[in-house]
Order: C-alpha cells, then sequence, then structure tokens
C-alpha cells in the first residue's frame, strides 16, 4: 500500500503518513528508538539559541536517523516577523525549506493567531518555502490558507500537548471537502484511537509528539500509532459502511427452526 | 571587540570573521545558522564574513520540538 500510496507536500513525498515531533523525550536514545518504530519519514524541530555555556553538548541531529526529511517549526512565534526570522534562519541550516508554520495568538491554549498566520504564510511562500501551516479547525481559513500558498494545511484536533484527541471531526472533513492541498491534524492527538479516527474520516496524515513522547512506553507507542495510522487510512480507502439507525440482521431471516 | 551574542555581551579577542567566533566558542558541531544584525548568514559565507565591534548575533540549533 505504502508505494502507491504516497503523500505529496510540495514537492516532498512521503511514504508513512505519520509525522512525529521531537520534544519532551527523556533522552535523545529513546526519541530515537522511538522514530524508528514509528516508520516516519518527516520529523519536526524547533530552532533555538546555542547554550554558551554548555558548549560540548551534543547535537539533536546526531539521533534523527539520516534518510528522516526534518520540517522546523516557527513554534513560539507570536508575529509575523519573527516566524519569518526563524524560517529564514532553519532554511539557511541546508535542510531544505519546508517550514512548519506557527503563529501563536493565545498563550493558554497555543491556540494559532489566524490573522498573522495567512500574512506569514503568503509571505513565506512568496520566498519560496514550502509552508505547512498549523491552523485551528476553521474551513474558510483552511481556504484563505490554501490560496495564501500553504502545501499543506494542519488543523488542531485540539490543544498542543493536550491528548485530548479530534474534538471536532466535522471541521476536519469539511476541510478536507474545501481544499486541494494536504490535511494534516496536528495536535491533540492522545492514543492511537484518536489518529486512526483522523486517517479514517479523510486526513491525509496527523503529526505527533507529546503522545507518542510522554507515553510510558513512548517506543511501544510510537509502533501503535504507526499502525493506527496505517489502519485508518486503509479504512478510509477502503471505504466505510454507511450507519444505520437500527438493527440490521447479520444473519439469514429465513430457515429458522421450530417455526411453522 | 564586544559583541552581544544570543542577548549576552561578551568581549571577544583575535577572532574576526563568523567562522572563528564559532570555533571560538567551540559551538560549530551545535551551531546550524547565523544571524548578524538581523541579517542571516548563509554557511557558505561563515568564512568570509567579518565582524565588528558591537555587532549583535544570534547563533542558534536545532532542539526537540513538535
Amino acid at each position: 500500500m505504502e508505494r502507491d500510496d504516497q503523500l505529496a507536500v510540495g514537492s516532498y513525498r512521503f511514504g508513512s503518513r505519520l509525522f512525529v515531533g521531537t520534544g519532551k523525550y527523556q533522552s535523545w536514545e529513546t526519541m530515537q528508538a522511538a522514530i524508528e518504530a514509528s516508520g516516519t519519514e518527516l520529523v519536526t524541530v524547533a530552532l533555538r539559541r546555542v547554550n554558551l555555556d554548555n558548549p560540548a553538548e551534543p547535537s539533536l541531529l546526531d539521533f534523527i536517523p539520516k534518510s528522516v526529511q526534518l520540517l522546523p517549526n516557527t513554534a513560539g512565534c507570536h508575529t509575523v516577523e519573527e516566524a519569518l526570522a526563524v524560517a529564514e534562519l532553519a532554511r539557511a541550516s541546508g535542510i531544505g525549506d519546508l517550514i512548519k508554520l506557527e503563529v501563536i495568538g493565545d498563550d493558554p491554549l497555543l491556540w494559532p493567531d489566524p490573522i498573522a498566520t495567512v500574512e506569514a504564510t503568503e509571505r513565506l511562500s512568496d520566498r519560496g518555502f514550502t509552508v505547512m501551516v498549523y491552523t485551528s479547525p476553521d474551513p474558510v481559513l483552511a481556504v484563505r490558507l490554501e490560496r495564501a500558498g500553504a502545501a499543506a494545511v494542519m488543523p488542531l484536533g485540539s490543544p498542543i500537548g493536550s491528548g485530548r484527541g479530534v474534538l471536532d471531526t466535522e471541521s476536519v472533513l469539511r476541510i478536507k471537502e474545501r481544499v486541494a492541498v494536504p490535511v494534516v491534524v496536528d495536535a491533540g492527538i492522545g492514543g492511537p484511537a484518536d489518529a486512526a479516527l483522523a486517517m479514517e474520516i479523510g486526513a491525509d496524515a496527523v503529526l505527533i509528539n507529546t503522545a507518542i513522547a510522554k507515553a510510558r512506553d513512548p517506543v511501544a507507542m510510537a509502533r501503535a500509532m504507526r499502525l493506527a495510522v496505517e489502519a485508518g487510512r486503509m479504512g478510509y480507502l477502503a471505504g466505510r459502511m454507511a450507519p444505520q439507525p437500527a438493527a440490521v440482521p447479520s444473519s439469514p431471516t429465513t430457515g429458522m427452526i421450530g417455526r411453522p | 571587540m564586544q559583541l552581544t551574542i544570543n542577548g549576552e555581551v561578551r568581549t571577544v579577542a583575535e577572532v574576526d570573521t563568523v567562522a572563528a567566533l564559532l570555533d571560538h566558542l567551540g559551538v560549530t558541531h551545535q551551531a546550524v545558522a547565523v544571524m548578524v544584525n538581523g541579517a542571516v548568514i548563509p554557511r557558505e559565507r561563515y568564512a568570509s564574513t567579518f565582524l565588528a565591534d558591537s555587532d549583535a548575533l544570534e547563533i542558534v540549533r536545532f532542539v526537540g520540538g513538535g
């Protein structure tokens, strides 16, 4: 299935529809093992100042398999200008032109600022970035983002790190109906059932960090998420039965014994 | 020469370029991108980008994130 069912984001191609984050792990060794178990081909990273007081620190990059594409994020940015600067720094590192755009408008919820996000999408896309946009689950906004040049629209399932799952599946469906670019459910996935549900309703991929990193066994959870994403995707492609209002017998209703 | 590096004012002697500064600070392995006075410096220009007194630098690396 994987070979025939590649996901295209701009000029990038992914065989796995599970994208994973690299934050919050107890150790880099665990992170590395989880990345490998997840089968992912795209991992998010953040950009921060080097610690001048500990220059000998190993680099995160030493623990990410070379075959995996990096997706730098603009996490923590609150303005268009901050996001543009972080994106330019990330691209200057030589890892490509992918950027996960996040412009936050509300700190307690880590809710994206829709207006700044549209503007930043437009400017980054004008500068040649492949912009994957973290957004609230709003179908109108998704269309605006696509028009602004987004290569993927990434509605949150529920607040970042909350593990509450996909609270508004209807909105994800509507977004999927309105835009042609890939729709990635980003944020809020708590367990494998959430990931499978997102894929089953037609999301093109899911992006998961905390649910794997903060599981009791992150490596086992990474594998569970991989299977859930594959199951959900297969279920979507197979075409779910239509729900019925009442019971419909699965066994023949004729030929019962002991009846006249 | 006095430089502001990642928000900290530091006095650095005998360092003339971005490449030399990264070596001097011992962060060459970690640093993935550098900004001098708000302008991103491409990696291939680290060795040819000269620093001047009171320049402000941002030296960044990739860290775990979602």
